[in-house]
């Protein structure tokens, strides 16, 4: 052997040495544990929202710690539009969405699988119009005409007389505005364009509410990220992002005026408090612009789409996998919930507990309600968690 | 040159002499014709995967042609996945062309000068280093230059640039205003600066072989009549490179229209027209990038697989002259950048 | 006419223009990387190389952050890429350079230098129809699909270049002493010209190792480390240019200091490869 290959041996070896030490210093497990687990590792793959992304990944990595890394809950956020496709695609075993199914879709969902797509709210979506105004902190109130007006690109300054009005104690700039909405299709930007319908007709025609609209103005950023990202970077920049991501990332941000004239601070409460209405057994409900007194009037639920029937879930490979999902998801709406205020996100209110758990009971393997079987298991009555 | 006649006119009866053969030579002709075969296969593949291409991009993009029509399409000013449900392509192709060919327009002079200074004026060992630089231009990732162009440039340009040119244009001249546009960090400008820098090292390279090859006998002839040094690259040399310079500018046009990450995450993403200046725009690939993952529709994924066949015919015409252009005038087999 | 004067005066004014030019366009590179390296070293300490990412609200809690797994799963689905992609590549340069007679070749160096020049997200979108619709999920294997079809062409000129300029003679010499075709392919010409074929292979390497486009809809992106081998290529993996953009656009800002460092491995990882190749280049020169 040549010099020259002696020292790529080495090299390799070198080099095979570092990955595999790489590989196995996975949060400091010892060999043995991490032997004895992996035999029954299960990897549940799940897709949608951005908005919820901080509390569904916090909430994974807790559950890895609970079941002692034998669960892995691996969550992309690439929009609500996303998880919406991904599911009907199959190719994850749940999706997040802001926007709940439509009508084809559940159709759709029925025909194909012979039983429904559930519609499961797992956390409240809120979302507040942040913005960049040098020397302006939070606390700027805004109603919903106004914000029709901004986003429809009719007031182009801000210190223009229709936020002054609302604003009499404010020293607004003459800063010209800039609007950001949201590039890909989003759950958020469905909240936020259905309380602008709600507020406005000419908003509803024009431009309607969905994932994704046809923005009279503005530039689009990529997720509630790009969103946030390019409202920081930008002076003079409104945009809407989720509660979350305000409060998280110290941006500033602004109260509403609900349907009851009361100025809405951001809150969870108020957000919580907007969700107190009667819910139908689906779920499948928009409460912007919500009748509650002091109810914060842009929020939404943030939804985990399931397949009713586990099984003609492509991506649901057996049967431990998808118990092991209504694991994650029974305790996602119970302990899980915990992890939401530290995070900043609202709590679900118990009436959403209660249609969720209704909805586990009829999670089907192959015609078993496996979903029913857990539940027993673990003893969950409604009348246990007050 | 070929010293082996592999095409015989009658199979069997090669066969069959071959098997009266001696059993190396029946070694050496099974051989020689698995391993053609399998090579044949190999270059076909090529073949395939290009014909591969054009054929799912359309397949896929095939709801939406029917829906609109090609050239419908192509032209169509909206792109509405909500109320409308009504996708055209034509402010993305518009992107396209007006950041591609402003990066070109950008990136020409200041190429080019780079080759001259390399090839005529600096030391070898400065010539080295810059070609190394200008090569590793090329080498950086896209999404590098991305997050640079968003915390570092963005901001940079917005402030030093667009801010006061716009409150200049405010004061002064305020017709100007409607095609500024709002002078935010990202949008058609900042993405249109990134790409010059981008594809600044296809022309350079080009431009310096082109340069490199020029006659010895075109400078001289230029010294004998007395020429300065840059009266001898404007008057013999330039003239003599413009189709180095012409295959490097186009292969730079073609790069520039499929750079995808960088201008994606600058651009702005606003997907209507008309576009200004300093505002926001889309491009086809960038708008592939941003909305790709979310589309739910049916008619809205097929719209962008639409894009993206569009996308694939430009970049096919235009890197089919580059390629042409390249061949021609290229000095060496192959600078693959 | 312009005097001697003039003349001269001209020539050092369009001098000094050549060399503001070439500090102008050599400036932001500097730039750039000056940029990446300051933002990004701070981020670059033992977590970053042994911890997955998880959520990104790990910072708040206290609890460690790295990319270990996206640096993995860009190993595995480069490596696999570029396993995949050698033999097409080759085989198409051979066909190119040792059978020049062929029919199919202008056809082939034609679709080969326009698959050279074309989107790389394109071939992520042919590998999503391909691999990812069938398999029914996203997966390292797409994203090494993906990639092969950016290295494909690049292997397959360069391959045709290095054995073209391999001298007759070398062929003549091994079929004179007896071998058959194809040994003389194999055994003679492909070693001569083996500084030309790792030289390719590497750019070709390097090429589709800073791309991320394809990536987005094919290995999708994972914030843990699969929990087995096989995870890698049969479900979604994480690799470096494609974290670094969700990062980028991410408000966190501790991500976004993660994302500097991800493009100082990044760019370092291009830099080795691409140094290599020209520097191997030049040794042969």
């Amino acid at each position: 052997m040549t010099i020259t290959n002696v020292r790529v041996l080495l090299l390799c070896a070198v080099c095979l040495s570092a990955f595999t030490v790489m590989s196995c210093g996975r949060n400091g497990d010892t060999p043995g544990e991490m032997r004895q687990d992996r035999r029954e590792q299960v990897d549940i793959l799940g897709a949608g929202a951005t908005f919820p992304a901080p509390l569904i990944t916090a909430m994974a990595d807790e559950y890895r710690d609970l079941t002692r890394n034998r669960v892995t809950v691996n969550y992309q956020s690439i929009g609500s539009g996303g998880g919406i496709r991904q599911f009907i695609e199959q190719t994850v075993m749940f999706g997040m969405s802001e926007a709940f199914l439509s009508d084809e879709v559940m159709r759709n969902v029925e025909q194909a699988t012979g039983g429904r797509a559930f519609n499961m709210p797992i956390t409240l979506a809120d979302v507040v119009p942040t913005y960049n105004v040098p020397g302006i902190g939070a606390g700027l109130a805004f109603s919903g005409e106004l914000l029709v007006e901004i986003f429809m690109g009719d007031i182009t300054r801000w210190n223009h007389e229709h936020i002054r009005e609302l604003n009499p104690d404010i020293d607004l700039p003459n800063l010209p505005i800039t609007v950001v909405h949201r590039s890909d299709g989003s759950g958020t930007t469905n909240v936020w364009t259905s309380f602008l319908s709600r507020v406005s007709d000419r908003w509803r025609e024009q431009v309607g509410f969905a994932t994704s609209v046809n923005w009279p103005t503005g530039i689009g950023g990529n997720g509630n990220e790009g969103v946030a990202g390019a409202v920081q970077n930008t002076t003079g920049a409104i945009g809407y992002n989720s509660f979350a991501y305000a409060l998280l990332n110290d941006m500033s941000y602004g109260s509403v005026i609900n349907a009851s004239g009361n100025v809405i601070e951001p809150s969870f409460e108020a957000t919580s408090e907007a969700a107190n209405i009667e819910l139908p057994d689906d779920t499948r409900i928009l409460f912007t612009n919500t009748p509650a007194e002091y109810g914060y009037p842009i929020a939404g639920f943030a939804w985990m789409l399931i397949y009713e029937n586990l099984d003609a879930n492509n991506a649901i490979s057996n049967r431990r996998e998808a118990g092991e999902l209504i694991n994650f998801l029974i305790w996602s709406i119970t302990e899980g919930q915990e992890l939401s205020n530290l995070l900043g996100f609202a709590r679900l209110p118990d009436a959403a507990i209660e249609k969720n758990v209704q909805m586990i009971r009829q999670l089907k393997w192959e015609g078993e309600l496996i979903g029913q079987e857990i539940l027993d298991e673990q003893d969950l009555l409604s009348a246990d968690r007050q | 040159m070929n010293s082996d006649s592999e095409t015989p006119n009658n199979g069997s009866k090669e066969v069959r002499e071959l098997l009266r053969r001696p059993p190396s030579a029946i070694y050496r002709w099974l051989g020689d014709r698995i391993f053609a075969i399998v090579v044949v296969l190999l270059g076909f593949s090529i073949i395939a995967l290009g014909a591969a291409m054009a054929i799912v991009l359309y397949g896929e993009g095939s709801l939406s042609f029917r829906q609109f029509g090609f050239f419908g399409f192509v032209s169509g000013t909206t792109w509405d996945p909500a109320v409308k449900l009504s996708f055209g392509a034509l402010p993305f192709l518009i992107g396209t062309v007006v950041t591609s060919v402003a990066a070109l327009l950008i990136s020409f002079f200041p190429a080019i000068a780079v080759a001259i200074f390399t090839a005529e004026y600096a030391p070898r060992w400065l010539a080295g280093i810059i070609d190394n630089l200008i090569q590793l231009i090329a080498a950086v990732p896209s999404v590098v230059i991305g997050i640079w162009g968003i915390f570092v440039l963005a901001p940079w340009l917005r402030d030093t640039v667009y801010l006061p040119i716009f409150t200049w244009a405010e004061t002064s001249y305020p017709a100007l205003l409607p095609i500024l546009g709002n002078p935010m960090g990202y949008g058609m400008a900042t993405a249109t600066i990134v790409l010059a820098l981008m594809i600044v090292p296809y022309t350079t390279a080009l431009t310096k072989d082109a340069i490199k090859s020029v006659p010895v006998e075109q400078r001289e002839a230029s010294r004998a009549l007395g020429a300065t040094k840059w009266e001898v690259i404007r008057m013999a040399v330039l003239p003599y490179a413009r189709g180095g310079i012409l295959a490097g500018s186009i292969l730079s046009l073609g790069r520039a229209i499929g750079e995808t990450m960088a201008v994606a995450m600058l651009i702005g993403n606003k997907n209507t027209l008309p576009f200004t200046i300093f505002g926001a725009g889309a491009t086809m690939p960038s708008v592939i990038v941003n909305e790709f993952r979310e589309a739910v529709e049916s008619l809205h994924l097929s719209s962008l697989m639409a894009i993206g066949f569009t996308l694939f015919i430009i970049a096919l015409i235009v890197n089919l002259a580059a390629a042409y252009l390249t061949r021609k005038f290229s000095v060496k087999g192959g600078q693959v950048l | 006419m312009k005097t001697m004067l003039q003349r001269n005066i001209r020539d050092r004014i369009m001098e000094s223009l050549l060399v503001i030019s070439t500090i102008v366009v050599l400036l932001p590179l500097v730039i750039i990387i000056v940029h990446v390296i300051v933002n990004g070293i701070s981020a670059l300490n033992w977590d970053f190389f042994t911890q997955e990412l998880g959520s990104p609200s790990r910072a708040m809690q206290g609890r460690p952050t790295g990319l270990v797994h996206t640096i993995l799963g860009t190993l595995v689905v480069d490596l696999l890429a570029l396993l995949l992609a050698l033999p097409v590549g080759m085989g198409a340069g051979i066909m190119l350079s040792e059978y020049p007679d062929h029919k199919l070749n202008p056809t082939i160096r034609v679709t080969n230098d326009t698959l050279n020049g074309m989107p790389a997200i394109l071939k992520g979108l042919l590998a999503f129809v391909l691999i990812v619709k069938p398999m029914g999920s996203f997966s390292g294997l797409a994203g090494s699909v993906a990639l092969a079809f950016v290295m494909i062409p690049i292997i397959a000129r360069t391959t045709e270049s290095a054995l073209m300029s391999i001298p007759w003679s070398i062929r003549e010499a091994g079929l004179a002493i007896g071998l058959p075709r194809w040994r003389v392919v194999l055994s003679t010409v492909m070693p001569a010209a083996r500084f030309g074929l790792v030289t390719g292979t590497l750019i070709a390497f390097a090429r589709a190792a800073g791309e991320a486009a394809p990536l987005l809809f094919t290995s999708f992106g994972n914030n843990y480390l699969p929990n087995h081998w096989l995870g890698m290529l049969l479900g979604p993996v994480d690799t470096l240019p494609q974290r670094l953009y969700s990062l980028a656009i991410s408000p966190y800002t501790h991500w976004h200091s993660m994302g500097w460092a991800a493009a100082i491995i990044l760019l370092l990882f291009v830099i080795i490869t691409f140094g290599t190749a020209r520097y191997l280049t030049r040794q042969k020169n």
